[in-house]
């Protein structure tokens, strides 16, 4: 059996795939994206790869390839559209009737003022639907911020940043959670608390373990399905007795996950890409 | 194993299992570097590119 892992840098979690590859004799073989070329004529003798690239635009480019040449690809191309782009994510989630923050995509400041207003009102949350880590993210308390940021994203942005992606602020008395999920069932979960509104732990917010519960299995397994399934971080805010799903990572990172959990999450994405290519070569 | 930072010159200790592509900081400058190549007992680091609009999980 052999795994491509395609990647561009290596991180910690990279080393811990490798790590957890070679404690199951698994070839593993690295592959960096940047120094390839994508040409259809290239023979790969791949039962399975594994999408790491920290670039979006990368990993979906190298993707789409190996997908081209009947390799299934980990994460699918199909998943990772939808899970990198928020407002693909909301509409996956608000079609199969999954609880998500209520949300808008409008391109002027006109048609944001009353979207906002369709949807409860300020504070709201801007995001870009393309990026990670918590940058760029607005809290919009009130209609100025709203109008200098709008007009600075038409003025400075690139175009996707001319589409605005608004969501409403939930507030979530400084942590969230994530699920990690695999095929649809939730692993191991952590909490993560921060005194900042963003919790990414790639903004310093800290992570604990999180006792998984029934509602959050079921949720996290509908989510899983609307998205169409794979390896998948799932952040979710508590609301309302209930949850409520804010977005979903398709190349999610684990390595602060595996300490609080006890829970070896590499260990669970490698077996999970043999599994599947064992489907594949039956 | 050492290699030289190539920013700040100082000798950086290279993890025994590192690969190349893997990033690593300089001790010395704080800064974040890649390993571009490693031969025999030789590696050669890079200054890491720098966070991307498009970089994320």
């Amino acid at each position: 059996m052999k795994i491509a892992m395609l990647h561009t840098t290596i991180r910690t979690d990279e080393k811990l795939l490798i790590k957890a590859a070679k404690s199951r004799n698994v070839n593993l073989e690295c592959l960096d994206v940047r120094n390839m070329i994508l040409d259809i004529d290239n023979d790969y003798d791949y039962d399975i790869v594994l999408e790491r690239c920290i670039s979006t635009t990368k990993g979906n480019y190298g993707t789409s390839f190996f997908e081209s040449l009947n390799i299934s690809v980990v994460n699918s191309s199909a998943v990772a559209r939808v899970c990198q782009d928020k407002y693909l994510t909301s509409l996956a989630l608000a079609k199969d009737q999954i609880p998500t923050p209520d949300f808008t995509m409008v391109f002027d400041l006109g048609a944001a003022r009353t979207a906002i207003e369709q949807i409860g009102g300020f504070p709201v949350v801007i995001k870009p639907t393309i990026g990670s880590w918590g940058r760029l993210l607005s809290k919009v308390n009130d209609f100025d911020a709203l109008e200098t940021i709008l007009e600075h994203k038409q003025v400075l942005g690139s175009p996707h940043h001319k589409a605005f992606y608004i969501q409403k602020y939930i507030e979530k008395k400084g942590a969230d959670i994530r699920a990690f999920v695999i095929n649809g069932k939730v692993i191991c979960a952590i909490l993560r608390r921060s005194d900042h509104w963003i919790t990414n732990t790639a903004r310093g917010a800290v992570a604990e373990n999180f006792t998984v519960d029934k509602r959050l299995e079921i949720i996290c397994r509908q989510a899983s399905d609307a998205v169409g399934g794979g390896i998948l971080a799932i952040d979710l805010m508590e609301l309302n007795g209930g949850y409520t799903i804010n977005e979903i990572n398709h190349t999610m990172e684990f390595k602060n996950s595996e300490t609080p959990t006890g829970v070896s999450i590499s260990g669970a994405i490698i077996d999970y890409c043999l599994k599947i290519a064992k489907q594949n070569n039956l | 194993m050492t290699a030289n930072c190539p920013i700040c010159d100082a000798q950086v200790s290279i993890p025994a299992d590192a690969k190349v592509s893997e990033v690593i900081r300089c001790v010395d400058c704080n800064n974040q570097l890649v390993i571009e190549k490693i031969d025999g007992d030789m590696t050669v680091l890079q200054e890491a590119p720098q966070v991307e609009e498009d970089w994320g999980e």
